[in-house]
């Protein structure tokens, strides 16, 4: 009898079911009348379930505590001679042009390669996926050393170039770039092709009819769709190239003003100068913090396709 | 311009779809393309402008071969002289208005300030020249409709293309785009395709009907005798006739009777012609009123199919056996739903045959009719429109 009824339903009615009205102010009643709420998926702070409350608490907990030790270590007393300090300058300087460049050369190669994945038919594209993926799961260091044998002066790639245009490649700011673009170029392949994917080939099409060849598709309609995700996958390319250590560390060294990036002041400051490397982690920090806000504000939150 | 007449004979595969087709449209002439979903309309539009290529035959326009399966000959939809209407505009959201409309000229290898001049000039003249800075998120349902016609007229194609124009549009926004791309569909010189389901649209835009149900073309012809003479069921039901197939019974020389398909009979007016040549075909009336079978001809074989079509109107509705009347067909029916139309209310009829009948509100209160009601029907011999399938 009654197997339909409710866990804690009274048998023969629906008391089980109703519970008294809560309380709901005005303002959070007007909240819950906007756009894209309802009361009964999401809304205001009351109807947070718990179970998923409490987790996503202890995660921001997780995350910001460690940061908010920093600033609280800051010694702010010494801050501005340590910001001041010309090898504070210096690494700043490098780090922040070296993953800017980064940042362009993942673009320029790795939207085609997006593109590659997401829209040609080709066997072993699974595999090629896979590769271009691997980056992420591998540790730094151990891409900093790939990068040492292949472009090293006596690696496969780099003995040639050592001879014939007599470049060394290792231990210089360009292999800092080249370590920051290895580890970085995933993060920008794999959000453009997943958009690629998504993108509605509809609009493709419809160039198509008009008149456009492939290239012009790409740059005129294709490009212009994805620019949004484009611009989220550059963000996150750019700060992984800012923070970039185990690849740069093994495969450009430590020099002072030559490649020695923020990260790596840090670890060596951390040694024989705490306080640095507080003041140089804050700095790190904040300039984060700051291209990150502006830019999600500028570009992924106002992006073309509403 | 040169002969731009399109010729067709091809099948279109589409995953395990194929649509095959052998048609020619001249110049200036609007084609509509009816048919029910799946039919292969959208397939036939994207195999014409080069969106899917053809399994087998070819197509040509003004003949310049577009696609040749047997020769191997593709051309790019990029380098076809084809306008194409989506039936979900696809206006590029990231363009203005202009920036869409001057994309095919753009494209198409003009300057980007002779461009924008052209496109200014499209969008005048479909009357929408305020609209140049909008993005296509800030246009309503008739104004993107608008735009997306001036983008594809704007890389002055020799074939137009319309998949559905209308389908997005609320009813009274249609009624005024209708009048609108009936003017700009009569001046375009070249052949046109327009895909629709609705009767209406084909009817009014529309020099000639092509029907296809299921891949295949099961109606050719112009829209009056299509609203007719309906070749298949969807396009009786799509016209609002009832249709019934089935085969001549009677001897030669007596009023004929037509055996229904499914059970019942009906006497047809004069006896049917006897030969291909007597009766037109569909394909073969150029226009106006088609010489249906009103019994020029006698000796119309025994056994021949023919299909009957009868205005829902023009069939009586009595609860009683009619007496001294002039039809010559009366059976009895049971009411199996009633719906409420415009002015009228149309009957679900079950009997030997089936109808539908139209009948005035008033009737159903006189008449007491309901779901299950039993009624006598009769129809006029020369109410029945007969023709060969």
């Amino acid at each position: 009898m009654n197997a339909g009824a409710p866990r804690g339903g009274r048998p023969g009615g629906l008391g089980g079911w109703f519970a008294p009205p809560r309380r709901l102010s005005p303002r959070e009643r007007a909240r819950l009348t906007g756009r894209g709420a309802s009361p009964a998926t999401a809304g205001g702070r009351l109807s947070v379930p718990a179970p998923l409350l409490v987790p996503a608490v202890i995660a921001v907990a997780f995350l910001v505590l460690p940061l908010a030790g920093l600033v609280r270590h800051a010694p702010w007393g010494r801050l501005g001679p340590a910001l001041a300090s010309a090898d504070a300058v210096q690494a700043l300087t490098l780090s922040l042009w070296t993953a800017t460049v980064s940042t362009g050369a993942c673009i320029v190669i790795g939207v085609p390669l997006a593109w590659v994945l997401a829209r040609a038919r080709f066997p072993g594209r699974p595999l090629l996926r896979a590769l271009v993926t691997l980056p992420l799961v591998l540790p730094p260091v151990v891409g900093g050393v790939a990068l040492l044998l292949a472009l090293g002066r006596t690696g496969f790639i780099g003995r040639y170039l050592d001879e014939w245009f007599g470049l060394t490649i290792p231990f210089s700011p360009l292999a800092v770039v080249l370590a920051e673009t290895f580890v970085a170029m995933p993060f920008l392949v794999i959000t453009v092709e997943g958009a690629l994917r998504s993108a509605d080939q509809g609009f493709e099409e419809a160039a198509a009819t008009l008149g456009a060849g492939r290239m012009t598709i790409f740059r005129r309609v294709t490009l212009p769709l994805v620019a949004p995700s484009l611009a989220a996958g550059a963000v996150l390319c750019w700060a992984r190239a800012l923070g970039e250590f185990g690849a740069t560390i093994t495969f450009a060294g430590s020099f002072p003003g030559k490649t020695e990036t923020m990260p790596i002041a840090v670890y060596y400051a951390l040694e024989n100068d705490p306080d640095a490397a507080i003041a140089l982690s804050l700095i790190l920090l904040v300039v984060s913090i700051t291209v990150l806000v502006s830019l999600r504000e500028r570009w992924i939150r106002g992006s073309v396709v509403q | 311009m040169a002969d731009l007449t399109l010729l067709v004979e091809a099948a279109v595969r589409r995953g395990g779809f194929t649509l095959t087709l052998d048609v020619t449209v001249p110049p200036g002439q609007v084609l509509g393309v009816l048919g029910p979903n799946g039919s292969g309309k959208t397939t036939l539009l994207r195999a014409l402008a080069g969106l899917a290529p053809v399994a087998t035959g070819r197509i040509s326009l003004g003949g310049t071969v577009l696609d040749d399966a047997a020769a191997g000959t593709f051309t790019q939809a990029a380098q076809r002289p084809v306008g194409y209407v989506f039936q979900d505009y696809r206006l590029f959201p990231h363009l203005t208005v202009t920036e869409n409309v001057a994309f095919g000229p753009r494209a198409r290898g003009m300057g980007r300030a002779a461009g924008r001049a052209a496109a200014r000039e499209w969008l005048a003249r479909l009357g929408i020249a305020d609209l140049a800075g909008r993005k296509p998120a800030q246009l309503s349902g008739g104004q993107a409709q608008r735009v997306a016609l001036a983008r594809a007229l704007a890389g002055q194609p020799e074939l137009l293309l319309l998949d559905e124009p209308m389908s997005a549009l609320d009813a009274r926004t249609r009624l005024e785009v209708q009048a609108e791309l009936r003017q700009h569909l009569a001046d375009f010189p070249g052949p046109c395709l327009l895909v629709t389901h609705d009767p209406l649209e084909a009817l009014v835009l529309a020099d000639r009907l092509l029907v296809l149900e299921d891949g295949k073309v099961v109606q050719d012809g112009p829209p009056a005798r299509v609203a007719r003479q309906p070749a298949t069921e969807y396009v009786a039901r799509l016209v609002g006739l009832n249709l019934y197939s089935g085969s001549l019974a009677s001897a030669a020389g007596e009023p004929a009777t037509v055996t229904v398909d499914g059970g019942g009979a009906f006497t047809v007016p004069g006896s049917l012609p006897a030969d291909e040549e007597g009766l037109p075909g569909i394909n073969a009336c150029p226009s106006g009123r088609p010489q249906g079978a009103r019994g020029d001809i006698p000796f119309a074989p025994p056994g021949r199919r023919v299909l009957i079509a009868v205005r829902p109107s023009a069939i009586v509705v009595g609860t009683e056996p009619p007496h001294g009347i002039s039809a010559r067909n009366v059976w009895p029916a049971r009411v199996a739903g009633l719906t409420l139309l415009a002015d009228r209310v149309r009957l679900d009829l079950r009997g030997k045959p089936d109808a539908f009948v139209d009948v005035t509100a008033a009737a159903v209160a006189e008449l007491s009719l309901g779901p299950g009601s039993r009624v006598w029907l009769s129809v006029k011999a020369t109410d029945l429109e007969v023709y060969r399938p």
